[in-house]
């Protein structure tokens, strides 16, 4: 049964009378306890859609169409009071810096207990405890100590603990996980992402990590989806995604992990770099840094295909799936 | 205790900020002098009636048979150590009641300043777009008017229209009004610059994906983050408030002779200035002078304090 469906959504900033698409027909299911991943280089979208789906898109930035369904529920157009019950209750989103997570003049328990009762109507015993006890559960040592510490006093492997913990307070179903880990050092980021996955399996949580580290999603994500310039160009299970991509840019992105060049061999790159919202090139917007690119890719926009491998938005693709078909008819 | 040696002084807590300026003050010789004159203004203040020696409500107060008694050291009666004004008053007694009302109006005045400053510039800077607009421009036109000019105005008018009596009566309450309503922009102004910078801050994403209320987010995570420099502005305000209080009365819209501040005092003995009695003007002058001295002196000394940029140890 899928838990989120979000449905053609296009999200736009507006800049005076100009509109410049920032998500085009982004369409994306979880289910129960699912781990997904958004791939894609900045400017991708993938931050946009991961506030887009708490509805906290910042001004300009609006939701132009599409459907965002929770439990089968529309929570595009509710008013700010449900969507408050839906915050931090049902989705949960952790953020990239855990320094700045977290309030610098608020204790670990002050903040914690304000997220608490902010959703129900408990005492502060009752609060507390709870609080202390999913500092436990992130593996952290003398919670009570740290319940009365500010942030500063804490690592940043720490402050990220406290986060999940934060997020785990009101048990949501969803866990929204922008680059949870790219502030932090390498031992770390190991311990944390072990953390996470261990507490989406065990409370059959549903995980959304937006990366651009393939070794985390590879790691985490059951099914990746790779996005460019606003759109989901390649979805797919991850381990077939990661060995056999489909999509050119797919296989751009894979190509510029530094353990696919030789010694002594420069760096694989993507020529050129991820347009702008404002001069996005007309028909597939990877066209003019694609090397397979067509004539008809400049002026229209490939529609998604099953490549028996992944779903994939791309026109030589298309071309090469008609070929092997038709020489597969042709042996008949 | 880690806390305390690991302070962030960017971001200062609030108990650890009490801490810092704490430790800052014992480590400066400077700021040991200006806070013992303020806890000894402050004390002398709030004692007032228990150390002045004689009752300034009593009938007897007032005795014209000891009017313009110059000071114990030069007129050598020792009932009067600062010696008498003109209605043969205790000028030591009035002093210690006149620094009292002076330092109340000049607190509560600024109380009022920085509840109203506070909570629109909190309101202004978070919520931004035409709300913020109307109340910025409204705070440029109130600035546009000198918080003398306006005090003037309105205390001429409440004067006439419910006379000379209602007023003495209410003088205390007029004053602190009046200057608190007027200079709620300095507040607002930094309270909003301050939260402009704050709501940035991932911080603020993460309350608001919890779920937790606007007036909440405003409240308990951004308005503890703006407090430094409204700490510092609250000691100078306090300066800036006594003088306007002082000019006030000495323009004979303030505090009434029966009751004076130290700027009514002040102006009540500028007419005996020149014709000998020239303690019943200097006296209050000089306790005027330090107790302001000694806020700005305070606000300043705070502003480097707290600033990270000026830290110097």
């Amino acid at each position: 049964m899928s838990l989120l469906t979000v449905k053609n959504l296009n999200v736009a900033f507006r800049l005076g009378k100009q509109e410049l698409p920032a998500l085009m027909d982004v369409s994306f299911s979880l289910d129960r306890g699912e781990r997904i991943a958004f791939v894609g280089e900045s400017g991708a979208g993938k931050s946009i859609l991961g506030f887009s789906i708490v509805n906290l898109i910042s001004k300009p930035g609006y939701i132009q169409s599409g459907s965002i369904k929770l439990n089968k529920k529309e929570i595009i157009g509710l008013n700010r009071r449900q969507m408050q019950e839906i915050r931090g209750k049902r989705i949960a989103m952790i953020f990239q810096d855990p320094m700045m997570t977290l309030n610098p003049v608020l204790t670990i328990g002050q903040q914690l207990v304000e997220a608490i009762k902010s959703h129900t109507n408990i005492t502060y015993r009752d609060a507390k405890n709870i609080a202390i006890e999913k500092l436990l559960s992130v593996q952290i040592a003398s919670p009570e100590r740290r319940f009365n510490q500010y942030p500063h006093e804490l690592s940043g492997g720490m402050r990220q603990r406290v986060i999940i913990a934060a997020i785990l307070l009101l048990n949501p179903d969803v866990i929204i996980a922008d680059e949870p880990t790219t502030a932090l050092d390498v031992t770390i980021q190991a311990e944390i992402l072990q953390l996470l996955l261990e507490i989406c399996k065990k409370n059959d949580v549903a995980l959304i990590l937006i990366s651009h580290d393939l070794g985390i999603v590879s790691k985490v994500a059951e099914r990746t989806l790779v996005m460019y310039a606003g759109r989901i160009v390649e979805e797919g299970p991850t381990l077939e995604l990661i060995n056999d991509p489909q999509h050119p840019y797919t296989q751009g992105l894979l190509n510029a992990l530094p353990q696919m060049a030789l010694p002594g061999q420069r760096l694989n790159q993507i020529k050129g770099s991820m347009p702008s919202l404002a001069d996005r090139p007309s028909g597939c917007a990877f066209h003019n840094r694609c090397p397979y690119a067509m004539e008809k890719c400049k002026d229209q926009q490939p529609e998604f295909i099953h490549s028996g491998i992944s779903t994939v938005s791309c026109f030589m693709i298309e071309e090469m799936l008609e070929e092997e078909r038709n020489a597969q008819e042709g042996l008949l | 205790m880690i806390g305390h040696k690991h302070t962030d002084f960017t971001h200062p807590s609030h108990s650890s900020r009490l801490h810092h300026i704490w430790t800052g003050v014992i480590g400066d010789k400077l700021a040991i002098m200006v806070c013992a004159a303020f806890i000894f203004y402050c004390v002398v203040g709030m004692l007032a009636p228990l150390i002045a020696p004689y009752d300034v409500n009593s009938p007897d107060f007032v005795d014209l048979l000891n009017a313009e008694i110059a000071p114990y050291w030069i007129s050598a009666d020792e009932r009067f150590l600062l010696g008498t004004d003109s209605q043969g008053r205790d000028l030591l007694s009035i002093i210690l009641y006149g620094t009292r009302l002076s330092l109340t109006i000049g607190i509560l005045a600024v109380a009022i300043q920085a509840l109203i400053g506070i909570c629109l510039g909190l309101i202004s800077g978070y919520v931004g777009g035409r709300l913020d607009n109307f109340l910025m421009r409204f705070a440029d036109v109130q600035l546009s008017f000198s918080t003398i000019m306006t005090a003037i105005v309105f205390l001429a008018l409440f004067q006439t229209a419910f006379g000379i009596n209602v007023y003495e009566d209410l003088a205390m309450f007029m004053l602190i009004l009046v200057i608190g309503l007027a200079e709620w922009p300095l507040f607002a102004r930094t309270v909003r610059a301050s939260v402009l910078a704050e709501k940035q801050k991932e911080y603020v994403d993460a309350a608001r994906i919890m779920g937790i209320s606007k007036t909440r987010i405003m409240f308990r995570h951004i308005l503890p983050n703006t407090l430094t420099p409204v700490l510092v502005i609250f000691t100078i305000q306090i300066a800036n408030a006594i003088i306007a209080e002082a000019a006030l009365s000495f323009l004979g819209l303030g505090m009434p002779s029966t009751d004076p501040s130290l700027g009514a005092l002040i102006s009540s003995g500028f007419r005996y200035l020149f014709s000998g009695a020239w303690w019943i003007c200097v006296i209050p002058s000089v306790a005027l002078i330090g107790l302001i001295l000694v806020m700005n002196l305070l606000g300043d000394w705070l502003r480097d304090y707290l600033n990270p940029r000026t830290y110097k140890h």
